[in-house]
């Protein structure tokens, strides 16, 4: 069934009655050709693609509770592709553009927009930086524009221009930057993966994955072994718990990373406002809810939940940056587990088992990536070739110390990302 | 979350500064290659539950710390001074 308008419109006028589930239920079977544990963003894209991009259609996907109900219904929705080193750049690009067609690609509203995402910056050497980073996204083929004091004035009036701690000297405009609704983005991978007959199996926790003389051979879930020539391990928070069934250890911690939303208000944040030297981002949903975090409570945790101090942290960053937010109600706050690797930037690849892939270590910045990881993926496995744009996010890269990639220039090193 | 130092007593978790696992601790010979250095940098048992890890009581005593947490539910379960 395709969406339209008239339909819309038809359902509207008599009581929406006539809307259906719109992907199936299924039985696992006892075989598939290939198995993606985690029915997140990730695995959803994944399996879209396989089928789409491949003609596969023997492909099941196993989540152990319901389809979207991890990191991609958690997290705040920004969809950016301002990178900086080779790697990086050009996957967050090629995702980006995914993400400009993904709707008539799946037929289904993911609320994708193009708002403009503004990074600020306070001194004339990070005025330097984000010039350079501008010119690197535009050298990409993406959009940047340097915007001085006055030119941000003109996008976000309500800031706090002479704060004394940090005082605005401009920011680094994205116009192609912005946000999307997260869940949405997971129901349409869902219905669309569905729709070219991949099973989407919900409630069905893999326990184990069978291995003979280093080859896959399937997996063992809540809901019976499952065989298969391939298997794909996409459960970003979980990564650590998973790998360790086929033998492996990653060079992942899983951290917390706290967000917010306030009660719904009327349109006042108009674009996507990055605050960098107060770990503060913002942006408003199409609820009128304002959505912001900040950074990492920088310990270990799969609790799903954040500790007080970086909540104060926040709310003073908020209030340092724009005043005005100080009037709005707090309604929730939440945590998700983030997979932290090293150098701060992802996992797409083969492992030293044969059949057996991995997509990891999203680190906090998952969502933007999730048309692009699942393109990138279904080509790795189909192929066992690396799909160009995410050919440098290398499992070795960290043993070897070839091809890291340190977006933030800290260092390759747990606990500094 | 508090963390209790054997010098200090019970402190405010934002006087720590967080190192990461305890395996740290277990510094491999310079020549013990590369397979080695990688465990010990950077591969991490990542476990959902009991774990050990290393705090530096940045904001007190400069001790460093064995804290041995449970990653799920917070919960503190044992510290102790790094140096004896």
């Amino acid at each position: 069934m395709r969406y339209n308008a008239l339909q819309v419109l038809k359902e509207g006028l008599f009581g929406n009655r006539g809307w259906k589930p719109v992907w199936r239920n299924p039985e696992p079977k006892a075989e598939y050709d290939i198995v993606i544990i985690g029915g997140g963003g990730h695995g959803l894209s994944t399996a879209y693609y396989l089928a789409k991009n491949h003609g596969l259609k023997n492909i099941a996907v196993l989540e152990k509770g319901y389809l979207g109900g991890g990191n991609v219904g958690r997290n705040t929705t920004i969809v950016r592709a301002n990178y900086f080193l080779p790697g990086n750049s050009e996957f967050y690009s090629h995702s980006l553009k995914l993400w400009e067609g993904m709707e008539q690609d799946l037929n289904y509203n993911a609320m994708h927009s193009q708002r403009g995402l503004i990074n600020l910056f306070h001194s004339d050497g990070q005025r330097d930086a984000f010039a350079r980073r501008g010119n690197a996204m535009i050298n990409q083929g993406d959009d940047a524009v340097l915007l001085d004091r006055d030119g941000v004035r003109e996008y976000l009036p309500y800031l706090d221009f002479d704060n004394v701690r940090f005082p605005i000297y401009g920011g680094l405009l994205h116009p192609r930057g912005g946000s999307a609704r997260h869940d949405a983005v997971a129901w349409g991978y869902a219905r669309g993966a569905d729709q070219r007959g991949v099973d989407l199996i919900q409630n069905c926790e893999v326990t184990g994955i069978d291995i003979e003389n280093g080859k896959v051979r399937g997996v063992q879930t809540s809901r019976g072994a499952i065989r298969a020539k391939k298997v794909a391990i996409v459960v970003a928070g979980r990564s650590g718990q998973v790998a360790a069934m086929a033998g492996m250890r990653l060079p992942i911690e899983s951290h917390v990373l706290q967000a917010f939303v306030t009660e719904g208000l009327k349109p006042c944040i108009d674009h996507v406002v990055s605050f960098g030297m107060g770990h503060f981002y913002i942006s408003q949903s199409d609820k009128g809810g304002l959505v912001f975090g900040g950074d990492l409570d920088f310990y270990s945790s799969y609790a799903s939940r954040g500790n007080l101090p970086m909540k104060e942290h926040v709310m003073e960053a908020a209030m340092t940056l724009m005043p005005m937010i100080g009037k709005a109600r707090v309604l929730r706050s939440w945590g998700g587990i983030m997979d932290m690797t090293p150098d701060g930037s992802p996992i797409i690849d083969k492992t030293d088992t044969q059949g057996l892939y991995i997509d990891c270590g999203w680190c906090y910045g998952g969502f933007k990536a999730v048309p692009g990881s699942g393109y990138s993926f279904a080509h790795l496995i189909a192929t066992d070739q690396h799909h160009e744009p995410a050919a440098k996010f290398r499992l070795d890269r960290f043993r070897s110390g070839a091809g890291l990639m340190d977006e933030e220039g800290t260092g390759s090193q747990h606990n500094l990302h | 979350m508090r963390l209790t130092c054997p010098l200090c007593g019970d402190r405010d978790r934002r006087e720590f500064y967080y190192q990461g696992e305890a395996v740290m601790l277990e510094r491999p010979a310079p020549d013990a290659g590369a397979e080695a250095w990688d465990a010990y940098l950077h591969l991490r048992d990542n476990a959902a539950g009991e774990t050990q890890d290393l705090w530096f009581h940045e904001a007190g005593c400069g001790s460093w710390l064995k804290v041995t947490r449970n990653t799920v539910t917070h919960e503190v379960i044992q510290t102790e001074l790094v140096a004896k």
